[in-house]
């Protein structure tokens, strides 16, 4: 078990709207964990908390329940400066999010300079050779607003990457994308898992989990009710929930 | 983002229109002031203007008067702005999990206790109360702090739905590099609010500009009070301040289109 970069225990997540009051349980006990080099697709349907189940796992979303821990290190503990686990975990979200006031460069070489993990020109020097990785070394001083739907994820995936994360969160990457640009992404992320990148990804892209991830979890309400390679899940599902939701999403 | 287009769509006049308002303004003036066009009133006219403002220089008291103006208007923007910042800021940070809930209580009672009293009350209290024994206290200065505290309550409602009308997921993405909050603060979310607001700056900046009209009641000869001043020398009824109004509004007028071109300028630079 050495080898797990993350573990998850009986996560719980619950929701509570201020106007009303009501609960919203979103995540009913998960446990689960990463191995180094491993690659999780996380599918299911909309509203299972898939999403909810990723960002708490760099508290984006503050765990309501449960137990998390990154290279051995308990992230829910008050005691844990989250922004040290953040640099490891780094996050790509499914509207990008680049700060379009900072040229690509900029975007890459924010956060490993002001945290002083690099000087400017280390940052510069490695921001090229991202942007080299993923195709886009000739829009180094671009702005964000030029550049398509594609060309921003893949920047905001170099983003990440410029922190030399361990593990690399995926949140639904390609689902805000033009049909057309998705592939360029998702080749960039089959290069990243190929070198051996620990990834979660929650997806929609049923062929590309198939094809890339050792393993693939069916979250539905809350709760993983089905998990295993994806020969299993996908061509031999068990669960009457994954045989309903992988009919609807494979019949296209 | 709303608010910027918002004012980027409002069609303002442009300077054959300031020309026109200006002709047109002192064309009423003089029907109202003169009656007909005789000459004997034109002739009165201009020696009651020679009075007001060409002799003994008195067009200096106006000159003087615009400085004060000008001088407490910079001062209290500077203070405005600093305020503003900081108020705006600790009150999004402690809706954002910042723990600081006396620093947000002190802002929100200082917004809206500026905010609920006048302006000119504000500065009496200022002048003739907390600083009433610092008499050797440059009086422009008691304006300048006074008006710009005054300033902040506003400006901090400007810079908080500036700092609001920044996509939430600006500071995740932020955050999620391991960015701490102020960090993130400062290099991501600040940066763009501040582009967003500068217009409405602009515009808190020609509305201080109006308000520090009321100068005078604590003694101090802006240009309001410059035009008072004349009409005690010359006894003279309209001239002087009509005179006063006009300069207002040509510098308001002027910094309108200022603001309108720097509109222009930042929704061109504003890329996509």
């Amino acid at each position: 078990m050495n080898d797990m970069i993350i573990e998850v225990k009986d996560l719980h997540k619950t929701f509570i709207r201020k106007d009303t009051g009501t609960e919203l349980k979103v995540l009913q006990g998960i446990s689960t964990g990463i191995r180094k080099g491993e690659k999780i697709a996380v599918i299911g349907p909309s509203g299972s908390g898939k999403s909810t189940f990723l960002r708490c796992l760099n508290r984006m979303e503050e765990p309501t329940s449960g137990v998390i821990t990154f290279n051995g290190e308990d992230i829910t503990s008050p005691k844990c400066d989250i922004n040290l686990v953040r640099r490891k975990m780094c996050m790509v979200f499914q509207h990008f999010h680049l700060f379009p006031h900072l040229t690509v460069r900029k975007n890459l070489t924010l956060a490993p300079v002001d945290l002083k993990l690099m000087t400017q020109d280390e940052a510069d020097a490695r921001a090229h050779e991202l942007l080299s990785r993923v195709g886009l070394a000739d829009k180094i001083d671009e702005w964000p607003d030029r550049l398509s739907g594609g060309q921003k994820q893949r920047v905001a995936i170099a983003r990440a990457l410029a922190m030399n994360p361990d593990v690399l969160l995926f949140d639904e990457p390609t689902s805000a994308l033009d049909p057309e640009m998705i592939g360029e992404v998702l080749d960039v992320m089959k290069e990243l898992a190929d070198s051996g990148m620990t990834m979660y990804l929650v997806t929609h892209e049923m062929g590309f989990a198939h094809q890339v991830a050792d393993r693939i979890l069916f979250i539905d309400k809350g709760i993983i009710s089905e998990e295993g390679t994806p020969d299993e899940v996908f061509d031999h599902p068990k669960q009457p929930r994954t045989i309903e939701f992988l009919s609807k999403v494979l019949r296209r | 983002m709303t608010m910027k287009s918002n004012l980027s769509h409002q069609k303002g006049a442009g300077r054959g229109d300031i020309l026109l308002g200006l002709v047109g303004l002192f064309l009423l003036y003089l029907l109202y002031d003169s009656g007909f066009f005789t000459a004997e009133a034109w002739a009165d006219f201009n020696r009651r203007f020679y009075q007001n403002f060409v002799k003994d220089s008195r067009y200096m008291m106006l000159v003087d008067g615009l400085k004060a103006t000008v001088f407490m208007t910079s001062g209290a923007t500077v203070i405005g702005v600093i305020v503003g910042l900081i108020l705006s800021v600790i009150r999004v940070a402690y809706k954002g999990g910042v723990p600081i809930p006396i620093l947000n209580k002190f802002a929100e009672a200082y917004i809206s206790v500026l905010r609920g009293t006048p302006a000119m009350v504000q500065l009496l209290i200022w002048n003739f109360t907390i600083f009433a024994s610092a008499r050797d206290l440059n009086t422009q200065y008691i304006a300048i702090l006074a008006f710009g505290l005054n300033s902040g309550a506003y400006v901090a409602e400007i810079f908080r739905g500036g700092i609001e009308s920044i996509d939430p997921g600006q500071m995740e993405a932020a955050r999620s590099l391991g960015l701490s909050y102020g960090s993130s603060m400062r290099h991501v979310i600040l940066p763009q609010a501040l582009r967003n607001v500068v217009p409405m700056l602009f515009n808190e900046f020609i509305a201080l500009l109006k308000e520090t009209s009321i100068a005078g009641y604590i003694g101090i000869d802006d240009l309001t009070r410059a035009g008072q001043n004349i009409q005690a020398l010359t006894l003279e009824h309209s001239q002087p301040l009509v005179m006063v109004a006009i300069i207002y509004l040509i510098i308001v007028l002027f910094l309108t289109h200022l603001v309108r071109k720097l509109e222009n300028w930042l929704s061109r630079g504003k890329r996509g």
